[in-house]
């Protein structure tokens, strides 16, 4: 009978217990969210902007090379790759494909690479450029905002980047980004990625 | 033997700043740029190694950057300039003190509004702990008719 006094303050005194529970609660979604984000892939700030102005020379024995003016004129691909980058493998049969399916023109960007190792490496895996610059020093990587190999960017007829794609291109990355990506490009439409 | 440690400590401490350069960088002749780019180099943000500064970052990229912002000054950009150069390549992410706009605003002001809803939380159970402590729950019919016939009942015994 007494009890029947007591629950307004406990009730009262409940609503400041539960505060570390909601609280806690609160910072376990935040960090389940956190669980699927990618930090290692940083936003490029160069989508939407023109191509940064370069002219490279092509990997010794191999030309052409690859300019700004060289992106104007039609959709491309600019893929950033190097003979040490071992993940560069791993998407190069997609690149072979991209080419002999003639579904989008891809150009290369040699970074940092030895012109012999460079060479060596497109007689052995194949060749998917049509255009190759050789970056010795990395300079017009900083100038793309690159920050790791292999990373490819998409450049649309008026010669601009429209799209960034960071780290080896996935079956997966191909299917549901990249192909969409290009089909809007090539159709003059804006471009989601 | 405490000479011995000594040694050891200073050979130590004397190899680890070489251990991660392959090719020696060279700092400024100007001893005043030199400062200028080596506080810069403190302010942005290594891309490999993500939570390091480019100064403290041995990632090859980090060198590159360092020598970049080495060339930037000497060509006679402010410290502005050099970290406008970065950003417009890398994003406001290469800055480690992100700049205040609206979409950084959160960042800024969360330590003050956590502070504010902290201490209001205080503020209000202080207040609540001293209000009952002042004014006790009345007693209810029932609890008085019981206290009454305990309080008889002691009487009695006595």
């Amino acid at each position: 009978m007494s009890d029947e006094q007591a629950p307004r303050p406990r009730r009262l005194r409940f609503g400041f217990a539960g505060l570390p529970l909601v609280a806690f609660l609160a910072l376990g979604a935040f960090l389940l969210h956190g669980l699927y984000l990618a930090p290692e892939e940083i936003p490029s700030a160069l989508i939407g902007t023109t191509a940064p102005e370069f002219a490279l020379p092509p990997i010794e024995g191999r030309p052409p090379g690859l300019a700004t003016a060289d992106l104007a004129g039609g959709v491309s691909l600019v893929n950033v790759f190097a003979s040490w980058c071992i993940t560069c493998r791993q998407e190069h049969p997609l690149l072979m494909r991209l080419m002999e399916e003639d579904v989008v023109t891809v150009h290369g960007l040699n970074y940092k690479d030895e012109p012999a190792a460079a060479l060596g490496w497109l007689k052995r895996f194949g060749d998917p450029y049509d255009r190759v610059g050789a970056d010795r020093n990395g300079r017009v990587g900083i100038d793309w905002g690159v920050y790791g190999v292999p990373e490819s960017f998409l450049v649309d007829a008026r010669g601009r980047i429209v799209c960034k794609h960071i780290g080896a291109i996935s079956a997966h990355d191909l299917e549901s980004k990249l192909l969409p990506a290009i089909r809007a490009a090539k159709a003059g439409e804006a471009v989601e990625c | 033997m405490l000479r011995v440690l000594t040694v050891l400590a200073a050979l130590l401490l004397g190899a680890l700043p070489a251990a991660g350069q392959t090719t020696p960088e060279v700092p400024l002749a100007d001893a005043g740029l030199e400062a200028r780019a080596l506080a810069l180099h403190r302010e942005i943000r290594c891309l490999v190694c993500q939570n390091q500064s480019i100064a403290e970052s041995n990632a090859e990229l980090a060198r590159d950057l360092r020598r970049l912002v080495r060339e930037r000054l000497t060509a006679g950009d402010s410290d502005d300039e050099v970290t406008a150069y970065l950003v417009a390549r890398y994003g406001d992410w290469v800055l480690l003190k992100p700049p205040f706009r609206a979409a950084t605003a959160l960042i800024w002001l969360a330590p003050i509004l956590l502070l504010l809803l902290g201490g209001g939380l205080v503020v209000l159970w202080y207040r609540r702990g001293r209000r009952d402590a002042a004014a006790p729950e009345a007693l209810a019919a029932d609890e008085r008719a019981r206290l009454e016939r305990l309080l008889s009942d002691g009487d009695a015994g006595a």
